[in-house]
């Protein structure tokens, strides 16, 4: 190994002496997705859209080449810790790329910022792994919790609305988005007039949460929820006849591209906010989604999808900023940018997480299917460092 | 909050609809209890199973109403099986291997349900009955909970008209009485136990299915509602169907109410609610034994 980072490193100066002949190195990614259990459909958008990617950009590598190894997160820290250590140690993966849970991340981070193999984070949003716990060692291509939520404060006192009611799972990421909301929020002038917090786990009856919010008498209900949890909320909310006078705003994921079309009329009228949406209206995002849904039976390619096309071209982009020189390839990680489906983006030296855009957007009902419009666009959300020293 | 009527109107009737689904969970449970001392605490998996059993039916036949026929039937096919493999050895084997036993049999049908099923919430969207909204009382609700309302009250009529007025219905009541007397009376309390064990299943599975448009399958819900069912039989009283009722009824108005008013103290209430019911009435509210 040694010897070959010296001959690549030989290569490398070569190169930059000769200018212009490129180093054939071979890049081993390891690819860490939830293949089975709650969390496999997100990680089937992702791995699409990361085989999309490759496939777009590909051309960038030059004479360089991608191999890509897998293995199956479920939504398991303690298996993926041991599976990660494999990638590593065993089979040299020089990039890792994946991780849907937070807690999952969680439990693989200390390994990761000791290891000195960079990985990708393609989902997961825990605002500490780009904050206190932030790594050189990790950098997130996906979003932070924290991010998704912020602009959406504002944007909402801005629309006149004072007194608002919240509402999300009781788990880490539920608190964290609505923290960040809360926060912007309150500073724009607006109000808390007060908050549920339903169990992540168990029967999915938000009746009685629902009827509680309600009669507080908001301007609005802001919330969280993802996933089946999602279908069934705007399901009820809808069944409650609470959008009626009580508008439904939240974080995108409620009304996810993955999904909307379940919940059908029942997410007619909700406003909320993401880091993509399929209704961008760009060259790259039209060259995106008629890439996925040619190669993925017509289906709509979501966010989840998104995160992992912008993985598969920011390796790529790195590959070809450091030349073929392994050693520059895990620093140029963090100085990548580009624009991609959902507009321009870059990494953030500060923290490697991901500046990008914070889209606004509308569900509509209309002849019988849900269509997404953006109404509102937050431009490079960046995150503070929050405690990251890197 | 409390000023306001409506909000009193729906939570009464999210209270309504919640104890409903727990009458139908613990009325077989109760009956089981009361008629054999036997406990099983794998009841709540036989309603996840229903939930599940009754997606899987759904999505294949596009008919809700094929699932409401078709999964209590299953759920009451995987009961017998359970009952001839394990449930009839444990008669007489003493509380203790019999809670051992079910406490395990909780596992190992929730790691069925997740190797079949997967760990995702399940939900149907087409083919389901009721599905809009309807106003009663000047209040916007679902109609499907109403509909979870109507068949809890069904079935309580049904059960009502069995136990008072049928022959198995004097039997189940003789052998919670007194099994020995009914035994000599000519009784058969073997087969009465396994009529009821069965109709217990039956119910269990049919809460599911009935559950599942509205709140989703997911394996592992049958967990989530074994304590509140447990605490539905103690406080009713082993064994009676008015019993099983009027626990509900307290039971879910406290559950539905007590995550409103006190979220962070909504379990405890159900248990301080417990607590006080054993010590002024320690056999329970309606205990069938007097």
């Amino acid at each position: 190994m040694k010897r070959r980072t010296a001959l690549a490193l030989a290569t490398a100066v070569g190169v930059a002496l000769t200018g212009g002949l490129a180093a054939a190195e071979e890049y081993k990614v390891g690819v860490l997705l939830p293949f089975s259990g709650v969390y496999a459909g997100l990680g089937a958008h992702i791995e699409n859209g990361f085989k999309l990617g490759l496939e777009h950009f590909g051309a960038d590598l030059g004479d360089n080449t991608i191999t890509t190894i897998r293995a199956d997160t479920e939504a398991n820290p303690g298996s993926t810790l041991a599976k990660s250590k494999k990638m590593v140690l065993q089979d040299k993966a020089d990039v890792l790329v994946g991780i849907v849970s937070s807690a999952v991340l969680g439990g693989m981070r200390d390994f990761i910022h000791n290891s000195g193999t960079p990985l990708v984070v393609a989902n997961a949003g825990n605002n500490d792994m780009t904050g206190v716990k932030c790594s050189p060692n990790i950098i997130r291509v996906s979003f932070s919790n924290a991010q998704i939520n912020r602009p959406m404060g504002t944007w909402l006192a801005k629309q006149g609305k004072k007194k608002v009611y919240l509402m999300a799972p009781d788990y880490a990421a539920g608190h964290q988005m609505m923290e960040a909301f809360r926060k912007t929020f309150t500073e724009a002038g607006g109000e808390i007039i007060g908050e549920a917090y339903p169990p992540l786990q168990g029967t999915k009856d938000y009746g009685p949460y629902l009827t509680a919010a309600k009669a507080t008498n908001p301007d609005a209900i802001y919330v969280f929820f993802a996933g089946g949890a999602a279908i069934t909320f705007v399901k009820q909310y809808h069944g409650f006849g609470i959008g009626k006078d009580i508008p439904l705003y939240g974080a995108g994921f409620l009304t996810s591209a993955a999904y909307v079309h379940v919940q059908g009329e029942a997410a007619d009228g909700t406003v909320a906010s993401l880091h993509y949406v399929p209704a961008i209206d760009t060259p790259e995002n039209k060259r995106f989604q008629e890439g996925y849904q040619a190669a993925y039976e017509g289906k709509l390619g979501s966010e989840f999808a998104v995160q992992g096309y912008d993985a598969a071209r920011l390796i790529i982009e790195a590959i070809k900023a450091s030349g073929g020189d392994k050693a520059a390839f895990k620093a140029a990680l963090s100085k990548v940018s580009f624009s991609g489906p959902r507009g321009p983006l870059r990494i953030d030296p500060a923290t490697n997480n991901v500046v990008q855009n914070i889209y606004v957007f509308k569900n509509e009902f209309k002849d019988g299917k849900i269509v997404q419009t953006v109404l509102d666009t937050a431009t490079d959300v960046q995150d503070a460092p929050n405690g990251c020293a890197m | 909050m409390l000023a306001d009527s409506s909000f009193w109107i729906v939570q009464i009737l999210n209270s309504l609809q919640l104890s409903m689904l727990l009458f139908l969970l613990s009325v077989g449970l109760t009956v089981i209890f009361g008629l054999m001392n036997f406990v099983n605490l794998a009841h709540g998996s036989l309603y996840a199973l229903g939930a599940l059993v009754g997606f899987t039916i759904a999505r294949a036949t596009q008919s809700m109403w094929a699932a409401y026929l078709l999964a209590p039937v299953i759920v009451t096919a995987i009961g017998a099986v359970l009952y001839m493999l394990l449930i009839d050895r444990l008669r007489s084997a003493g509380p203790m291997k019999q809670v051992l036993v079910t406490f395990g049999l909780i596992f190992v049908l929730l790691d069925v349900q997740k190797y079949v099923w997967g760990t995702d919430q399940l939900g149907v969207t087409s083919g389901v009955p009721f599905s809009g909204s309807i106003e009663i009382l000047g209040q916007i609700y679902p109609a499907y909970r109403l509909f979870i309302i109507a068949v809890g009250v069904a079935v309580f009529a049904l059960l009502y008209l069995l136990l008072e007025h049928t022959r198995l219905g004097a039997e189940v009541r003789a052998g919670v009485d007194d099994p020995e007397t009914a035994s000599c009376l000519g009784v058969n309390v073997e087969r009465t136990f396994f009529v009821v064990f069965l109709i217990g299943c039956a119910l269990a599975g049919l809460a599911g299915v009935v559950a599942m448009p509205e709140f989703s399958a997911e394996a592992g819900m049958g967990v989530a509602i074994l304590v509140p069912t447990l605490v539905v039989v103690v406080v009713g009283g082993l064994g009676s169907l008015r019993g099983a009722l009027a626990g509900s009824l307290l039971i879910g108005t406290t559950l539905t109410f007590g995550t409103v008013f006190v979220p962070q103290f909504a379990g405890i209430i159900m248990y301080a609610l417990l607590v006080a019911v054993l010590l002024v009435r320690p056999a329970g509210l309606f205990p069938a034994r007097g």
